[in-house]
């Protein structure tokens, strides 16, 4: 049953480009590919947020894997095949780097967070730093290849062949984490998420692991922003790191719900279709007052849905279920 | 090379700029060292309270002094608003829950503040003077608003050690049972302690507003750094928090003259990092 | 040394409270009259500190009633119940470590009645306790557990209650302690504070106490007057006594 769902929805994406929609084909497809992008990267942070490494500086391993390809392409012609492996081992870095002595150190829970934070914002801040070949805050656009499409540049007029590699993408991004799901390791992270001093006087090795998943999760999310970056063709520090797209990531797949599969990709889906309806309802009338509502939305969805859209739905069926149950036959 | 005037001049004025950096630490440290919440939007507050500054006196002529007062008071209403509305509700959620709230007040209050006042930076016009101290030259207000941090740091610290309700906010963190025991209401404690959490950064934005201008973005530049501070300094530890924000402002100050001012934040950044390596609860934490 | 007012008329009827799924008490009912030392004894997990807690408010009861001087206290929040007048020293102290001994007393007084005269209980407290006034300043956390609770009652006794609630004072405590402990309950007592104390310590308390209850699996078992209880084969065999 629940495959027959899974080939009629994927029959349907991959249908989508050629369904009749008017002239809002080219402005759905971007949506689309924004959601499968930000879906993926959700799914990548969602890898380490349900095991209880909360972080709030993916914007690091965003803005590397973006600005790696974009300022390898940019200024050595180097095609982003090759510049992705650069841009993953320079988040993996990363990764090792913010993740091995906190880990070591067990540094855990407020402090982590905050120190992901400062990794990003030191990630940004390098950008604009540097800004005689990163553009600094005015960001760099990525030199167009010639001719309409190039798969070397991986750069395409037509929207439909991103929209078919972010829907690749997003799967192999699930796929990474149906395999993570059905892993030892799996129970190895939540038996380190419950109590790492115990898990730890078992013999896990919980450095280990848990630099593991962080390099995955890093690793992913830094291709997520090559190819956000190849789309969009132009990468900024403050869209590609810093706190504040760290803090949408999060949000996105908080609502969505942290521990299951497609969370991450119904969080990102609500949240970028509430951007887009807010930044069309408001255009270019009253600036800020999209964000203003986005971030009051925000608030209000954590405090009243704690649990998430997916988290609080489980709860009210559960309830439910309950109630049927214990009423007489 | 620099001339090593300039150096020292950097160094005075990190040491300035760090006295209200640490009343910015000290007040974020306080409500963390009490809820155990992190106001991620904390400086978003600061921001607020030096638009109220900015638009009383250029706008209404009222003298900076009583700005000042007023934005303490603003900051103090604050405080107590964003822990009825926001913390209270999630006192005892999730701490991921606890950072997106606060995070999504950030964004709240940062576009908020686009729409109603735009990107421009804002400069309250003070025209104070510019002291030369053996060949180095400070602006009079930065000196100021110094000397007004340590006062109210000094204030903060006899507040909490010998009033009765700054024992309480103390003693709560410690024991929030036995403190019900004693005949206080939890609930009201955290309430001061956001209203003077508030305060704090009402004054830190009048301080600041003398000193730099106010765009709604203005967080993004000391809202970091402060979280930095807090932590390096270990967090709800206040005397590490006034120590980190000296050293942070500092690398900071003598960064930016030596190199950028952007370089400066980054090797400030970087020295976080590797400082947390070293000593993960903070710089003046005991080694485990 | 002046004696606090000696009032405080507790009384709890059909008292039914537990956590959660858990029930630790069913239907328990007694009384201390003004001026009177009772004690609650009984074995491990009897329900003793629920007790505690259901009286000092951090627990509420599912059933009963609870009056204090005719009034209700069933559905108070804790801090309010302590401006009735009723002091609870809890199980295991529960000092403020990190702040010092004055410190801890200056919390006693919190209330806003015990504040005005905050000095004058400070000073008889350190009258009757020389020990904490020698340790002024010091961190509570570094005391021994007998200084912790010579503390924790101490600090009890700075909010001017009518009736002190003791927790298991003895427990955790060396032997030598314990003595003194109780040779200091004495003295609270002679002081005319009502006192109701929970211990496990059998034999020594009911040579403190008027009265006493048995509780046993959340229900009173047993109660009437101490030296009558004491000459009992349960105190003499059941339970651990000095």
């Amino acid at each position: 049953m629940a495959r027959l769902t899974a080939a009629a929805v994927l029959a349907i994406i991959a249908a989508a480009p050629f369904l009749p929609m008017g002239g809002m084909r080219q402005y759905a497809l971007h949506v689309l590919v924004q959601i499968f992008i930000w879906s993926f990267i959700g799914g990548a942070w969602s890898l380490m947020g349900r095991f209880g490494l909360i972080s709030l500086g993916h914007g690091a391993f965003l803005g590397a894997g973006a600005y790696t390809t974009t300022l390898l392409w940019n200024f050595w012609g180097l095609t982003p095949w090759l510049g992705v492996l650069v841009a993953v081992a320079g988040a993996v870095v990363i990764g090792l780097v913010l993740g091995y002595p906190c880990f070591r150190f067990r540094v855990v829970g407020h402090y982590f967070a905050l120190v992901t934070l400062a990794v990003g914002e030191v990630v940004r801040l390098l950008v604009i730093a540097e800004r005689d070949w990163t553009g600094g805050s005015l960001g760099v656009t990525l030199k167009a290849s010639a001719g309409e499409a190039s798969l070397a540049a991986i750069q395409f007029a037509d929207k439909r062949v991103f929209y078919y590699a972010s829907v690749v993408v997003w799967l192999g991004g699930l796929w990474v984490w149906r395999r993570v799901d059905r892993s030892m390791a799996r129970s190895a992270l939540e038996a380190i998420g419950e109590d790492e001093t115990a898990a730890a006087s078992v013999g896990i090795r919980v450095t280990r692991f848990k630099l593991g998943i962080t390099v995955l999760s890093a690793a992913l999310t830094a291709v997520g922003g090559v190819l956000y970056a190849q789309y969009f063709t132009y990468v900024n520090p403050d869209t590609l790191s810093g706190i504040g797209v760290s803090l949408r990531i999060v949000f996105a797949v908080v609502l969505g719900g942290m521990y299951s599969l497609l969370g991450p990709t119904v969080g990102s889906a609500l949240t970028i279709a509430l951007s887009e309806y807010l930044r069309v309802l408001f255009g270019l009338k009253f600036i800020g007052m999209a964000e203003t509502i986005y971030g009051l939305v925000l608030i209000l969805c954590i405090i009243f849905l704690p649990a998430g859209i997916y988290g609080s739905l489980r709860a009210a069926i559960a309830r439910r279920m309950a109630r049927r149950r214990a009423a007489p036959a | 090379m620099i001339d090593p005037i300039f150096i020292a001049e950097a160094a005075l004025n990190g040491i300035l700029l760090g006295g209200v950096m640490a009343l910015l630490a000290l007040g974020l440290n306080l409500i963390f060292g009490v809820l155990d919440i992190v106001w991620i939007a904390y400086v978003e507050l600061v921001m607020l309270c030096m638009y109220l500054v900015y638009f009383l006196v250029t706008g209404y002529g009222w003298p900076i002094w009583l700005g000042g007062l007023a934005s303490v008071a603003f900051g103090a209403v604050l405080g107590v608003a964003v822990h009825l509305l926001i913390i209270s509700p999630l006192l005892n959620s999730a701490a991921i829950n606890q950072f997106l709230a606060t995070g999504g007040l950030l964004f709240f209050l940062q576009s908020f503040a686009t729409f109603l006042w735009t990107t421009d930076h804002r400069t309250v016009r003070l025209n104070l003077p510019i002291i030369e101290v053996a060949g180095m030259f400070l602006s009079f207000a930065r000196l100021i608003a110094f000397v007004v941090a340590i006062l109210a740091m000094i204030g903060l610290y006899l507040f909490l050690r010998h009033t009765f309700i700054g024992t309480a906010i103390r003693a709560v963190s410690q024991d929030r049972d036995a403190m019900r025991l004693m005949g206080a209401n939890p609930q009201r404690v955290y309430v001061v302690t956001s209203a003077v959490g508030g305060a704090m950064a009402g004054l830190a934005g009048a301080l600041l507003i003398i000193q730099y201008s106010v765009h709604p973005y203005f967080g993004a530049a000391f809202g970091p750094l402060t979280f930095m501070i807090c932590v390096l300094g270990g967090l709800g530890n206040m005397v590490g928090a006034v120590v980190a924000a000296v050293i942070m402002s500092e690398i900071i100050s003598v960064g930016g003259v030596m190199m950028s001012t952007e370089m400066g934040y980054v090797i400030a950044f970087v020295l976080f990092i590797v400082m947390m390596f070293a000593r993960p609860g903070g710089i003046l934490a005991k080694r485990e | 040394m002046t004696a606090a007012p000696p009032t405080g008329m507790l009384e709890l009827r059909g008292v039914t409270a537990g956590y959660g799924q858990f029930t630790a008490l069913w239907g328990v009912s007694l009384r201390v009259s003004a001026g009177e030392a009772v004690a609650v004894v009984g074995p491990n997990g009897a329900g003793k500190t629920t007790l505690m807690r259901v009286i000092s408010g951090l627990v509420s009861p599912r059933e009963g009633d609870l009056t204090f001087e005719g009034q209700s206290l069933a559905r108070l929040p804790a801090h309010e119940i302590v401006a009735h007048g009723i002091a609870h020293v809890p199980e295991g102290r529960r000092i403020f470590p990190m702040l010092t001994v004055a410190d801890n007393l200056k919390m006693g007084a919190f209330l806003r009645s015990a504040r005005r005269g905050y000095r004058d209980s400070l000073e008889r407290v350190y009258t009757l306790f020389p020990a904490l006034a020698e340790r002024q300043k010091q961190r509570a956390g570094s005391l021994s557990g007998g200084e912790q609770q010579m503390l924790a009652i101490g600090r009890a006794l700075m909010s001017r209650p009518k009736i002190i609630l003791l927790d298991e004072p003895s427990m955790g405590l060396a032997p030598v302690m314990v003595l003194r402990l109780f040779d200091l309950i004495r003295r609270v007592r002679e002081e005319g504070y009502t006192i109701l104390v929970v211990e496990q310590n059998v034999r020594q308390i009911l040579k403190l106490v008027d009265r006493a209850y048995l509780l046993e699996v959340g229900r009173i078992k047993m109660e009437g007057r101490a030296d009558e209880l004491s000459e009992q084969d349960f105190v003499r065999k059941a339970y651990v006594g000095l």
